[in-house]
């Protein structure tokens, strides 16, 4: 398996504030599908690593803090909104395990709960040019629908929002079970080492291959 | 391998601005750290309130804003320091109760020290009690139990 990283594009007055602020995609050939029981498997393991005393002092491991940061550095209680890594570790705790879901979600999870990098996935048919990180334009909105504010931190190809920054994926650029090739997208921040960002692609990208 | 793409040029925060922002967003780094320290602290201790409001983000804050973000966590770290600070004092407290329990039960007749007090997880707690009841409260032979973990889950009734 060979995957081609790439560095997306960061807006000029974003790249000002969070010189570090940085999108690595890669374009994978793979089909979304259910998940084979060797990563269900490999999910009931993850579950089991995680205790409560690893989730509370979670947040001063250096890349779920790293996260924590920008969180609160871009308006957000990281204690409300949680960062997609902490999410995951409530999650785990509430339930008593990770849920599975289909393979795409699954490979995502897997990624994140190892490294703590935010992974999302896009169509890549649906875009339209590499994507970004770039601030909303006035009355822009996510997949044409959710109004956008101003200012606020998207991930976006040359046409349009794809993705709220540490939020929701628009679904008109998100993975359907229609989709045959994809974008793996990692958001790197400061205090984040390249090689954490690299990993979680690799991982997420080895998954979607099992 | 890493390829690089240019990035489009767009730029509307002020120059003069930039490096009062770097600073903000150090300053808030810092503050988040110490929080996250003060955070992993207090657990297992209940009833700490270390939630500082967001801002409706993500989105790129305005210089005040970042001041407001900045001056919340720097009030909410001290807030926090100094409950913790009461907090520890009243748990040493409690700790030195036990021993004195310990020593002199009779002295402390009926008094209940639990986990929580000293700022332990689990339910255990030491409780000075008569020996063999009221027999014991009439010789005054008084002891301390130590009662051991959490009752076990019951069923809540068909």
């Amino acid at each position: 398996m060979d995957l081609q990283l790439e560095e997306g594009w960061v807006e000029q007055e974003l790249a000002e504030d969070f010189p570090e602020l940085g999108l690595v995609h890669t374009p994978l050939d793979a089909r979304p599908s259910k998940t084979p029981p060797q990563v269900k498997q490999r999910l009931r393991a993850l579950a089991d690593r995680y205790t409560g005393g690893k989730v509370i002092h979670m947040r001063q491991d250096a890349v779920p803090w790293a996260y924590r940061v920008f969180s609160r550095q871009v308006g957000i209680d990281p204690d409300t909104d949680r960062t997609p890594v902490e999410r995951i570790a409530v999650e785990r705790l509430r339930h008593g395990g990770l849920k599975s879901e289909n393979l795409v979600d699954d490979a995502l999870t897997i990624a994140i709960a190892e490294t703590g990098v935010p992974v999302f996935a896009l169509d890549a048919d649906k875009l339209v040019g590499p994507p970004g990180l770039r601030l909303a334009r006035p009355g822009e909105r996510l997949a044409g629908v959710r109004p956008l504010s101003a200012r606020q931190l998207v991930a976006a190809d040359e046409a349009r929002p794809v993705a709220i920054v540490l939020g929701d994926v628009a679904h008109d650029a998100g993975v359907t079970w229609d989709t045959e090739r994809m974008r793996l997208c990692a958001l790197r921040v400061k205090g984040v080492p390249p090689i954490a960002v690299e990993e979680a692609l690799w991982i997420a990208a080895e998954t979607l291959y099992t | 391998m890493l390829l690089q793409q240019a990035p489009p040029a767009v730029t509307r925060t002020l120059p003069s601005e930039r490096a009062a922002r770097r600073t903000l967003l150090d300053q808030v780094a810092r503050l988040e750290d110490e929080l996250a320290q003060l955070f992993c602290s207090i657990w297992p201790r209940k009833d700490f309130s270390l939630g500082v409001p967001g801002r409706g983000g993500p989105r790129l804050l305005s210089l005040g804003e970042l001041e407001e973000v900045r001056d919340q966590l720097a009030a909410r770290v001290q807030h926090a320091r100094r409950a913790l600070s009461e907090r520890t004092y009243s748990e040493e407290q409690y700790r030195r109760l036990i021993e004195e329990m310990l020593l002199d039960p009779a002295a402390h007749k009926w008094v209940r020290v639990a986990n929580e007090d000293i700022g332990e997880p689990g339910c255990k707690h030491w409780h000075v009690r008569p020996r063999w009841s009221f027999i014991g409260m009439l010789m005054g032979w008084w002891r301390v139990v130590i009662s051991s973990g959490c009752p076990l889950a019951t069923s809540h009734g068909p």
